[in-house]
């Protein structure tokens, strides 16, 4: 759903709170290009992600989103043909430096997928699997405590503290989704990536989901890809819009709905194009 | 479309319809649907045959014809000069065919003194009764001095004629049994004593140049041994191979050089494999001869590309979405593989090796060539000591002139038919009880 009008762009920005004024950048891209075998899929990109806020990243199929959203948490490392150059770091800290590792890197930046995919286990297994990996929760009572804990934070617990042990697999695609993102909380990352998460949502399980990005934006740095305007709208403080492989332009998610300095922003947000 | 509801469409005029070929392409349908019936007829129609004659020939294999006797363990003959306390050889060479043949005689009433008559008893009881009674007397040396009731085994050729299977108007003297041999046989069926009992012999019996005294039990034990050869040597290292070329190995110009040499191996006749371990695990490591051992090894050779195929099939079919999830986590690439991708995994795995395994155990080309086919009387109580094998052992029978090994052939390729079903059997219920729909 590209198509909006400006008027009703207007006032889903206007609703949202805007940003807080102390803005730490907590993830930053410097020249990021990204190369899969001799194709280049992405140039230059330099994007700040803001500590504590929604970045969203918009943009037409195929300009390199979700490939930019890889490259913060090294999931390219896993596609074979897959190179990147410039610069990420994370805290100041260049991710792709040799001292920093991979799985650390990926417990402190989590993600989630567009497809929902919990692991054919139980919805209590698909939790704390991550805990038990990295040793977050050593006793019984603890793990509980930690299921407990990101089940309610993802809104999801009500709806199966009677069935913890029923496969994940066998929920809803709504509540795999929650279920995801339950998944990735119950790590405690400091930043939270989201390719789509809502695409295979219905409107009433995107809009659960998209209040649960706007609470966990109080302790989590968020950047979510979407091709829904309106959900950019609603849940983001910034948005950055991709064009073939390129950053067109970058801002405060007001601003961006209804002023763009860029043409093609302009274009795309209005569903002139893409 | 002949009843157009007139009130709902008024207006609108019947398009004229398409011609869009529906009736050809019905008619393709149903000309495939034919073609793919006769295809599987035909081949069912093959299978039954093929079953049907292998289990008429064989099934009489399970029954053998016995003589219950009341053997008398007579001192005088088995231990005449009383030695047996100093000399247990003496009761090793015994003349124990004596003891069945007065039993026979008396049950018989023949004038123990008749020795012409006597004379052609020879070739009613098999010369097992040797084994049989002696086994008796080892058990049990008490028995000496006493007469107890025991079923000796009946010769062959009295065996094939109890079961129907030798024609008795041909002239007496062109068939194997004698007509007085036939009267006797008739006297002891109507008094019960002779009759067909349940063949335990068939699956114990090692080698024997008689018939009813050759069995598979050295096969079994032997195809045994190799069996669990493969299954502790091809599993794990077709599974670490997999995993490693799957999930590990970079891909690249070697990855692909080593796939289309496993892709290969796969195609590579058993006989390769066999001549390879002759020269290999014969010739030069010097491993004996004729050992399930070696049997093993060259059917684990045998087995591995197929289990790799198989693993690898089963690595690849986990759907990413999975992989990203576990790494998305910051699982290391080692949890990843062995706490979601192997599970989900592992009912493929398990039905790719059973099918190698079945494959395997129905190999008989690459055991020749090792000696395992080879006359091995007494089980082997180790791999490492001559055996044979299920299919060797039919082959062997099928080498044999005699009726009476065709009958265990048959019985012996029946056993191993099931042996497979039962497999291919645990193969697909596995694969149905731990399909993962996505
Ligand atoms: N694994 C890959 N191998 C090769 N090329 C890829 C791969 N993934 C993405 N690309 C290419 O990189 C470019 C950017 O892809 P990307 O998936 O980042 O787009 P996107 O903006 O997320 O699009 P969409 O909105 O459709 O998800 C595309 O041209 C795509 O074909
Ligand atoms: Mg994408």
């Amino acid at each position: 759903m590209n198509i909006m009008t400006e008027k009703a762009l207007e006032s889903a920005v206007s609703d949202k709170m805007s940003g807080t004024p102390n803005e730490i950048i907590k993830m930053r891209g410097n020249k990021v290009g990204v190369f899969y075998g001799e194709k280049q899929a992405l140039f230059d990109v330099d994007l700040d992600v803001r500590e504590n806020q929604v970045t969203a990243l918009i943009g037409p199929s195929g300009c390199g989103k979700s490939t930019f959203l890889r490259c913060l948490n090294r999931m390219n490392d896993t596609i074979d043909s897959a190179r990147v150059t410039g610069k990420i770091t994370l805290d100041n800290e260049d991710i792709y430096d040799k001292n920093i590792d991979v799985v650390e890197l990926r417990a402190r930046v989590g993600m989630v997928f567009q497809k929902p995919n919990p692991f054919p286990k139980s919805i209590y297994e698909n939790v704390a699997y991550g805990p038990r990996i990295h040793g977050l929760a050593k006793k019984k009572s603890d793990m509980d405590h930690v299921v407990e804990t990101s089940l309610k934070k993802a809104g999801l617990f009500n709806e199966v503290k009677d069935r913890l042990l029923e496969p994940g697999t066998g929920l809803s695609g709504g509540q795999q989704q929650r279920l995801c993102i339950a998944r990735a909380i119950a790590v405690s990352p400091e930043v939270i990536l989201m390719d789509e998460p809502c695409s295979a949502l219905d409107p009433i399980a995107t809009a659960r989901v998209e209040e649960l990005i706007d609470e966990l934006r109080q302790n989590y740095t968020i950047v979510i890809v979407t091709h829904s305007m309106q959900q950019a709208a609603r849940v983001s403080q910034r948005t950055a819009m991709f064009h073939l492989g390129y950053l067109v332009e970058e801002g405060a998610t007001d601003k961006m709905f209804t002023n763009p300095d860029d043409k093609r922003t302009q274009d795309y947000i209005t569903g002139r194009f893409g | 479309m002949t009843d157009i509801s007139m009130d709902t469409v008024a207006g609108a005029v019947p398009r004229p319809r398409r011609d869009i070929g529906l009736k050809r392409r019905y008619a393709a349908e149903r000309r495939f649907r034919i073609y793919g019936m006769l295809a599987i007829s035909v081949g069912l129609i093959f299978l039954a045959i093929m079953l049907f004659s292998i289990v008429s020939k064989g099934y009489t294999a399970f029954w053998q014809t016995t003589v219950s006797l009341p053997i008398n363990f007579d001192e005088k003959i088995l231990d005449p000069d009383n030695k047996r306390a100093t000399d247990p050889s003496v009761l090793i060479s015994a003349n124990y065919p004596k003891l069945a043949e007065n039993a026979l005689v008396a049950k018989l009433g023949i004038n123990p003194d008749d020795k012409v008559t006597i004379r052609k008893l020879k070739g009613f009881l098999s010369d097992g009764a040797r084994t049989q009674l002696r086994d008796v007397v080892a058990a049990d040396p008490s028995v000496i001095g006493t007469t107890r009731n025991v079923d000796i085994l009946a010769a062959a050729n009295l065996d094939s004629a109890f079961k129907g299977q030798i024609d008795l108007n041909v002239d007496e003297a062109r068939r194997k049994v004698s007509d007085q041999q036939v009267i006797w046989m008739k006297q002891l069926t109507t008094d019960g004593s002779m009759a067909e009992r349940f063949n335990t012999g068939l699956f114990t019996f090692g080698a024997s140049s008689r018939p009813e005294t050759s069995g598979m039990g050295v096969a079994i034990i032997g195809s045994f041994y190799m069996m669990v050869i493969v299954l502790l040597l091809a599993l794990p290292i077709g599974v670490a191979a997999s995993i490693y070329l799957e999930e590990f190995a970079k891909k690249g110009r070697l990855t692909d050089l080593i796939e289309v040499n496993i892709n290969n191996l796969a195609a590579v006749p058993s006989i390769v494999f066999g001549l390879l371990g002759l020269s290999v695990f014969i010739n030069f490591l010097g491993l004996p001869r004729s050992a399930a051992f070696v049997g093993g090894l060259v059917l684990t050779l045998m087995t591995l590309p197929t289990i790799i195929i198989a693993t690898r099939a089963a690595l690849a079919a986990v759907p990413p979405s999975i992989r990203s999830a576990a790494l998305g986590l910051g699982a290391s690439k080692m949890q990843m593989v062995f706490q979601h991708i192997l599970p989900l995994a592992a009912p493929g795995i398990l039905t790719g090796t059973i099918i190698g395994l079945a494959r395997a155990l129905g190999e008989t080309a690459p055991l020749l060539l090792i000696g395992m086919v080879a006359f091995v009387a007494n089980y082997p109580t180790t791999p490492f000591e001559p055996a044979t094998a299920l299919p060797v052992q039919i082959y062997m029978w099928a080498n044999e002139a005699e009726r009476a090994f065709v009958e265990r052939m048959s019985g012996a390729i029946i056993i191993l038919l099931i042996f497979l079903m039962a497999m291919n059997i645990t193969a697909i219920v596995l694969r149905r009880r731990f399909e993962r729909r996505w």
